[in-house]
């Protein structure tokens, strides 16, 4: 059993990639146990019903556009096309600020038509939107400010590297915090 | 190889760091290592290593000391320690007694600062850093930054926590699980205000702490193992550590989520776990509408993997230290590999047995206790072939095969009593009384440090090229294993007869005044004990300078790869190639063959297993 020969070489991923499939798990925990609080609430009384704030449409639409982006990014850095690459990074940030801000309109949103997010008098059920659609945010924020370090990365040194690995562990969390909220929004709608 | 090829392929997009890093690996290290690098900011996994376990037993000291002056109140209610109120003043003691509010913080940084700052990163912080590289053949970690960072998150986490101390309300005291209402309002004891914020600001550095660390572990163990080793030719310890790191990295992020929601109740008015209270001087609360025991769910979904978490690095090492100090293979490799993922299942599953006394719903609660009552299968079954390996064995008693020995009779007699609690209806009973104190601490508190023992002993020579003095080791390990049961065996008694944990004096009580003589004398042999552990201080400070040296690479004739380093290996671990491994670990006594190290390649004449 234990005594067969040295296997040949195996193609692994790399363990950077790989760490961030494992960080990612552990984000799918984190949401997981948000989403699962606000079920085991939700059942119970005292219970705030109220439809969320329109412009979450929007800010579905803005994240799923900056997926698009990023995948063109990635391509354009395997094609070697820079200047292409520079213009869709670029693009990708500023949605992923856009979506921040879009999401912060939807939270004042609700705060005008009288359901209150956080503070003296707020109901559990607005404050988990609050809470977990916040969380969400700090994400994406997160994305970004990893997009602002593998772009400058790329152009720092003197020798132009086309080490792919760094944009691709990005461009995986990117789209993975895309399908975060749109989890999260079906979440929303349903439960 | 492939981990070369890795880290190879690594400098191409790597900052100055890992070049530097890299650059390390292939030569003697001669160029400029500062003692910044070295010995405060290093990425070497063993530095690391060393860091947490220092740490960790710092932690340990101050935690033990905690205890021990809670067993004295508890012990002695009447004697006056006037010389304890000279040295921590009025708000800990007054009339030479613990006042009560001290009381409580004592029972709370005590069992916080055990289970989370010595007994996971003391425990797995150390050993998952210092033998995963070593015994899967890396030069390090997959990511040596993350590795220090991990470090660091767990020293701020530290620093907050020792912080909180010394603050004028004190600590946080209500309880370590930090259940709301006492956790999320402010006014509801001195240490809700300030000790609790700097109690959740800790455990949040923690949480990322583990996480970092969790992420690295699993990671270099499914992607760096060298050439030929195979998942089933790992080490048991590197399994064990496997799935704690798993179990770590799924659970912490739910209790994080847990924290999350009570710090907006706790700082922005939301009201999550918080309805319909009244507190004392200040008046019926506006929240409405939250739930305590969602808390308490969140809690224990961490909380009791947590356990595992705890308990499984030391069954990892306790596997590997019996075969080689009984000169035989493990017995049922793979029975042992399945018991540990059996468990980390289990643990998962089981979260609401802490909570059967909430009002839970009996149905549910009679599911948990099913689930609850599994966990005694793959319990059994590593126990038996513990026991089994033992069997017959050329047994070389060092002092780590105590250690390991002592953590399999702690294990059986506390695993019998969670046999006991398991059961929601004894539970009802028995639930937060000083049989439940008794039960935990033999089973996760004292088995997972006698495991932590164990691992000190045995690699003590790999990690700083001497050997601990064994006499003291002896002494060390008599006194504590004798101190343990004399402890705790006696609480089973009190808690059977209802008597409750985490109160501050019985003495009111006519039904626990039978227990008076008892309680006394489980103090004074806390007291021992834990003089006996200053031992043990002294000799590993002492050691590290001063002790017997490592002569020979591979002290004890081990199969692991460990034991192919040279005898101070540098950062990058072996001075050439990575070894290539052609076996499992456990070739002990085969074909006549004292041991087989995994580095040699097999016989064609050699058995079949």
């Amino acid at each position: 059993m234990m005594s067969t020969a040295a296997s040949p070489e195996r193609k692994r991923l790399h363990p950077h990639k790989f760490a961030m499939w494992v960080a990612m798990g552990a984000i799918i925990m984190m949401f997981a146990g948000l989403t699962s609080a606000y079920i085991v609430r939700s059942n119970q009384e005292n219970w705030l019903e109220f439809s969320l704030p329109p412009v979450f449409w929007y800010s579905t639409i803005i994240i799923l556009l900056s997926s698009l982006t990023m995948y063109l990014a990635v391509k354009a850095f395997k094609a070697r096309e820079m200047p292409r690459y520079k213009i869709l990074v670029t693009l990708t940030a500023i949605l992923g600020l856009l979506f921040g801000a879009s999401q912060f309109f939807g939270f004042f949103y609700l705060n005008g038509h009288g359901v209150q997010l956080l503070g003296q008098g707020s109901n559990p059920a607005a404050s988990f939107i609050a809470v977990i659609a916040g969380l969400h945010i700090l994400h994406v924020l997160g994305g970004v400010i990893a997009l602002i370090v593998v772009f400058i990365r790329a152009y720092s040194s003197k020798i132009k590297r086309y080490n792919v690995t760094g944009i691709e562990i990005v461009s995986t969390y990117w789209h993975f915090v895309d399908i975060l909220w749109i989890y999260l929004f079906i979440f929303f709608k349903l439960a | 190889m492939s981990n070369e090829a890795v880290l190879h392929a690594n400098v191409e997009g790597a900052t100055a760091h890992d070049a530097h890093h890299d650059h390390g690996e292939h030569h003697e290290h001669h160029h400029h290592e500062t003692f910044i690098s070295k010995y405060v900011f290093s990425m070497d996994h063993k530095m690391i290593a060393k860091q947490f376990l220092i740490t960790g037993m710092v932690w340990a000291i101050l935690g033990g000391l905690m205890s021990v002056l809670f067993r004295l109140e508890l012990g002695y209610p009447d004697t006056k320690f006037m010389f304890l109120q000279d040295i921590l003043g009025k708000w800990w003691v007054q009339d030479g007694r613990i006042t009560a509010q001290a009381y409580y913080a004592l029972v709370t940084t005590h069992g916080t600062v055990l289970v989370f700052f010595v007994l996971t990163a003391g425990l797995s912080g150390t050993f998952a850093n210092f033998l995963i590289p070593l015994q899967v053949g890396a030069r390090d970690m997959a990511s040596p930054f993350l590795n220090m960072l991990s470090y660091w998150f767990f020293f701020m986490a530290s620093v907050v926590m020792l912080s909180s101390i010394f603050v004028e309300t004190g600590p946080f005291s209500g309880g370590w699980t930090a259940y709301p209402p006492l956790s999320a309002l402010r006014d509801a004891s001195p240490g809700s205000g300030r000790g609790m914020d700097l109690w959740v600001i800790a455990m949040a550095l923690f949480v990322v702490s583990s996480l970092l660390g969790g992420l690295n572990y699993i990671v270099t163990i499914l992607n760096m193992r060298t050439k030929g080793m195979s998942m089933t030719r790992l080490p048991l310890t590197i399994w064990a550590l496997f799935f704690t790191a798993v179990l770590g990295v799924l659970s912490f992020p739910v209790l994080l989520s847990g924290f999350i929601l009570l710090i907006f109740d706790r700082n922005f008015g939301t009201s999550f776990y918080l309805s319909d209270i009244f507190v004392n001087g200040v008046g019926a609360l506006p929240n409405e509408g939250g739930n305590a025991i969602l808390f308490q769910h969140l809690f224990w979904f961490l909380g009791h993997p947590e356990v595992y978490i705890i308990l499984l690095p030391a069954m990892g090492m306790v596997s590997e230290i019996l075969s080689v100090n009984s000169r035989k293979p493990i017995f049922g490799y793979m029975a042992m590999v399945g018991s540990l993922f059996a468990i980390a299942i289990l643990a998962f599953l089981v979260w609401a047995h802490h909570m059967f006394v909430t009002g839970l719903n009996p149905l549910l609660g009679s599911i948990f206790v099913l689930l609850t009552l599994l966990i005694a299968v793959p319990s059994a079954i590593k126990v038996f072939n513990w026991l089994t390996t033992l069997w017959r064995g050329n047994i070389r008693f060092t002092p780590a095969m105590m250690f390991a020995i002592g953590f399999v009779s702690l294990f059986i007699s506390g695993g019998l009593t969670g046999i006991w609690l398991g059961n929601s209806a004894l539970d009802i009973h028995l639930h937060d009384t000083m049989f439940v104190v008794a039960h935990f601490h033999i089973v996760m508190g004292v088995a997972s440090m006698f495991g932590m023992f164990a691992g000190i002993y045995h690699w003590y020579p790999k990690m700083y090229g001497r050997y601990l003095n064994n006499t003291l080791g002896y002494i060390h390990f008599w006194v504590t294993m004798a101190g343990a049961y004399l402890i705790f065996w006696p609480m089973h008694y009190e808690g059977l007869a209802g008597m409750p944990r985490r109160y501050y004096s019985y003495s009111a009580w006519e039904s626990f005044k039978q227990f008076g003589g008892l309680n006394q004398f489980i103090s004074t042999v806390a007291l021992i004990v834990f003089a006996v552990q200053i031992l043990f201080l002294f000799n590993f400070f002492y050691s590290i300078w001063k002790g017997r040296k490592l002569t020979t690479q591979n002290p004890y004739g081990s199969n692991t790869l460990e034991w192919t380093t040279p005898i101070r290996p540098g950062h990058g671990n072996w001075t050439g190639e990575i070894p290539e491994v052609y076996r499992w670990a456990y070739d002990y006594a085969k074909d006549g063959r004292e041991f087989i190290p995994q580095t040699t390649p097999v016989d064609p004449n050699e058995t079949n297993h």
